[in-house]
């Protein structure tokens, strides 16, 4: 096990309507084992702060698993650190050399206002989805599961979209601050499902339109979004939600 | 106070017509009146999200509670493998009656029979659910449902979405209660911590909450209040549990009267990454799923020091094929826990500090092929890659067993009601279907059944006795509960002693899994029972909880928390000091068979220990539920 000592520049908001900034830390962020996840790494920051009687930095988490997603901040400008297709709770101080200075920031994106230091409220995904991201199916009405065939490869395309965890991290990559790589994976998940079909046009118009009325801005195809993404969630999702959309406003024209 | 009778009001008649007969003899609430009714479920998870949206389908107002930025971060959303169903899609012999027989089994004889059957009989209806709400389980070529084996069966009836199943689970979950939030059924209150629950006349009416980011406390009123808030697993700081989890609002409604029960029944995960420093903040666990193909063994030697590809197979010891020939290495978790830790105490383990077992793929992989391995564990090899730098596919996991779930919870009859009226506890919070074990692949079970089938069912029973008696938060009891909650946070603030909020905890887990662990004894347990109360007092003198409570504070968020674990942890000693028993997850050394297995006492100890509190977690009285067994016949659970 080798050990590094960092430097790190965090920023400190100590709430929504104060000014933030970066402050430096370097003697709280000595000798770290690089076995350590990054949480664990401000665990141990924190720690030493409290021992110098500092409030400790505020972030986000909670499964530690890169399932939740909870976690999320920008590490030297990237979301979620370095490492692709991991959230930040998964990344570990392997990834970092002895030396190194770390910017840790908080999403930046206008739908997303900070909360403290590193916490963000993501809150307006939330309202996407119940604006029509489910199956309108009541408990206790359902018929048995297997007169549903779903084929392999349907049920596969499904889950890549579901695997979303409504992070936020490509909201924050994107230059525009969109949210239609999340918007998308929600709304394929279930429009390429047998069982999605008859509600694919209202969901797909309500999704849509209630993340514009939300505040993310345009998609102008940079691609940040898929590169920062910690489940690979393709920007093909994207694609297929204009299809779709574009497939709905007719459809509501003709209704 | 006088010595209350426990009764779980379990239906009379067969056990195979107990749940459809009570669900024509409960009272209902006619459509019209549903929506006069507030109820107040508190955690989104599986339990808490599945009823919070059926209650809002039905026609109830909801008020739903988490203390996530949104309900879909659960701790349910981590879970891995699968869920359980008795759907018999393979035609391998399933039935009710068998996932009743292996769940009563597998919880070593000390779960409540009626409410098991019921779990076994609306297990298929939530496979039907999760599919109709789109669900992406994994399937077949044919565009059937695919099963897999978990651990304490012998037939494939676990229903699986590649190694996230209650990711997808809890998605469905919580489209439902986006639903009924989008059809003003619901009102969702993220950011909220119950810190206590607020009784009128007996009647549990309303909770006190603290906004996470304002720090002002809240109250709410409602009907009937329904905890879904998850187990107690991070009374040990480290477990495979997320780091928010915790049993504040449960500990603080059995403070208020509700009975807590079998405490000590904890489960121990056998497949985790094992630790690695001390600066470790959780554990992580690999499914119990990857025991399908994987094979677990040690070196036979403690001092063979070869790399595990240099050791020969007439070198290794695959002591759960050797010892258990017929579950093999599918034995229950316990059994493959306690095995786990018992070669490792041999000094046959393997890895930092000798506690480390290994969990080896090669033949699988020799047998399907890279590819099939890949699509049925790709993620959890990939996590297992991140957190230690090693490839699984070329060299064997390193595993150990770790903290996971907790079988114990607030007592609750039949109708999952708590020992106070109009407090119903659902999920891992509740006691009732898993005794001294959860067979794998039954937590999601247990959640979604509670949540979707049988709460929804039974509330009514008793709110249509409540009509027209509303009580709002001008009532005196939510300015009295609210002076109480905020008491315990100025003093909490007030301290500014010596010593962070996790050095304690870290201090308490330690204590809590060195004698309330994987194994027992009189003397560790009076030893804990010293201990804990001693750390305790040094807490409420010495902890720094810097800040302030009108802010963003997670050092007082956790110092809250970890108040309550120092109490429940004490319980928990006294609990598995009271039970002079091995049973499943709780083995008391002075119990096993000669082969080392967990020795029951059935003729002491049939019975739910259910805790009533009396000021001190030491002093708590003990009432006992006795169990009764018309189904299935008590024996030494066998899987030779």
């Amino acid at each position: 096990m080798s050990e590094l000592n960092l430097t790190l520049h965090v920023w400190r908001q100590s709430g929504p309507e104060t000014k933030g900034d970066f402050v430096t830390y370097r003697d709280e962020a000595r000798e770290l084992s690089t076995h350590m996840s990054f949480l664990e790494m401000l665990d141990v920051v924190n720690e030493r702060l409290i021992e110098k009687n500092e409030e400790p930095i505020a972030f986000a988490h909670d499964c530690r698993e890169g399932i939740c997603g909870s976690c999320g901040v920008m590490v030297e400008g990237e979301a979620h650190g370095p490492n692709e297709g991991t959230a930040v709770c998964q990344l570990h101080m392997r990834s970092f050399k002895d030396g190194d200075e770390v910017h840790i920031e908080p999403w930046r994106a206008a739908a997303f206002p900070v909360i403290k230091d590193l916490i963000v409220d993501r809150r307006a995904f939330d309202r996407i989805v119940a604006a029509g991201g489910y199956i309108s199916i009541n408990a206790g009405s359902a018929r048995d599961a297997n007169e549903i065939p779903v084929p392999k490869t349907v049920a596969e395309a499904s889950f890549d979209s579901a695997a979303c965890i409504a992070c936020g991290a490509c909201v924050a990559a994107c230059p525009n601050g969109a949210a239609h790589l999340f918007t998308s994976a929600k709304l394929n998940h279930l429009n390429v499902l047998p069982q999605g079909q008859p509600e694919k046009h209202r969901r797909t118009v309500a999704m849509v339109e209630q993340m514009e009325q939300e505040g993310f801005g345009a998609c102008s195809n940079h691609r940040e979004c898929e590169a920062v993404c910690p489940k690979r969630i393709s920007i093909s999702n994207i694609a297929r939600m204009n299809r779709d959309y574009q497939a709905a406003k007719l459809w509501a024209q003709d209704s | 106070m006088p010595n209350i009778q426990l009764d779980a009001h379990i239906p009379p008649g067969p056990m195979a017509e107990k749940w459809r007969k009570h669900r024509f003899s409960v009272k209902l609430v006619n459509p019209a009146n549903k929506r006069r009714f507030d109820i107040i479920v508190v955690g989104t998870g599986l339990a808490g999200g599945a009823a919070a949206a059926t209650l809002g389908e039905l026609g109830y107002h909801v008020k739903a509670f988490c203390f996530h930025d949104s309900p879909r971060r659960a701790h349910s959303i981590a879970a891995q493998g699968g869920i359980n169903a008795a759907k018999n899609y393979q035609n391998d012999g399933d039935s009710v009656y068998r996932l009743f027989y292996d769940t009563v089994k597998g919880g070593d004889y000390r779960s409540r029979e009626a409410n098991v059957y019921r779990l076994a009989e609306v297990s298929t209806q939530i496979i039907d659910q999760a599919v109709a709400q789109g669900v992406p389980f994994a399937r077949e070529y044919g565009g059937l449902l695919d099963n897999r084996s978990f651990g304490g069966a012998q037939v494939s009836r676990t229903f699986y979405a590649r190694g996230q199943t209650g990711q997808q689970l809890l998605l469905g979950a919580y489209q439902s209660l986006e639903r009924q939030i989008q059809a003003g059924q619901v009102e969702m209150f993220p950011f909220q911590e119950m810190l206590d629950v607020v009784l009128v006349d007996g009647h549990a009416r309303g909770i006190i909450t603290r906004n996470l980011l304002t720090g002002a406390l809240e109250s709410h009123a409602a009907d009937a209040v329904v905890l879904a808030t998850g187990g107690y697993g991070n009374v040990f700081y480290l477990s495979t549990n997320a780091k928010g989890s915790n049993a504040t609002a449960a500990w603080r409604a059995h403070k208020r009267g509700a009975f807590f029960a079998n405490p000590c029944f904890t489960q121990i995960h056998p497949t985790c990454i094992p630790v690695s420093g001390d600066y470790q903040s959780k554990l992580t666990l690999m499914s119990e799923s990857l025991r399908n193909d994987g094979r677990i063994w040690v070196p036979r030697s403690a001092d063979d020091k070869r790399a595990p590809g240099d050791i020969p197979e007439a070198d290794r010891y695959y002591y759960l094929e050797e010892r258990y020939p017929s579950f093999g290495n599918l034995v229950p978790r316990d059994v493959a826990s306690r095995n786990a830790k018992a070669v490792c105490d041999e000094g046959l383990g393997v890895g930092p500090g000798g506690l480390g077992v290994y969990l080896d793929f090669a033949d699988a992989i020799n047998r399907l092929g890279r590819d099939r391995i890949s699509q049925r564990y790709g993620n959890l090899f990939e996590i297992y890659e991140k957190i230690t730098g090693e490839d699984p596919y070329s060299v064997p996991m390193r595993i150990y067993p770790a903290v996971h779930y907790t079988m114990g919870g607030l007592w609750v009859d039949y109708n999952l009601m708590t020992t106070i009226d109009g407090l119903y506890a659902i999920g891992e919070a509740n006691f009732s279907d898993h005794g001294a074990n959860r067979l794998g692949a039954s937590a999601l079970m247990q959640g979604l059944a509670d949540g979707y089938f049988v709460l929804p069912a039974t509330i009514g029973n008793y709110l249509a006795e409540r009509m027209g008696d509303k009580v709002d938060t001008s009532h005196a009891a939510f300015a009295e509960t609210t002076e109480e909650v905020r008491e315990r946070i100025d003093k909490l603030l007030s301290i500014r002693g010596s010593r962070s909020v996790d050095s304690f905890h870290r201090e308490l887990g330690k204590l809590v899994w060195d004698y309330c662990g994987m194994e027992r004894s009189e003397e560790g347990l009076k030893t804990a029972l010293e201990k804990i109360p001693a750390l305790r007092e040094e807490f409420w003198n010495d902890v720094r909880v810097l800040g302030s409570s009108d802010d963003v504070n997670q050092s007082l968020e956790k110092a809250g928390r970890v108040a309550d674990f120092f109490e429940l942890a004490e319980l928990m000693c006294v609990d598995a000091l009271t039970r002079d028993e091995s049973a499943g997850g709780h083995f008391r050394v002075e119990h096993q068979t000669p082969e080392g297995e967990a020795r029951r006492d059935d003729e002491n100890f049939t019975f739910v220990s259910a805790w009533e509190h009396n000021g001190e977690p030491s002093q708590a009285t003990l009432h006992k539920e006795p169990l009764e067994f018309e189904e299935v016949k008590l024996t030494q659970r066998s899987y030779k």
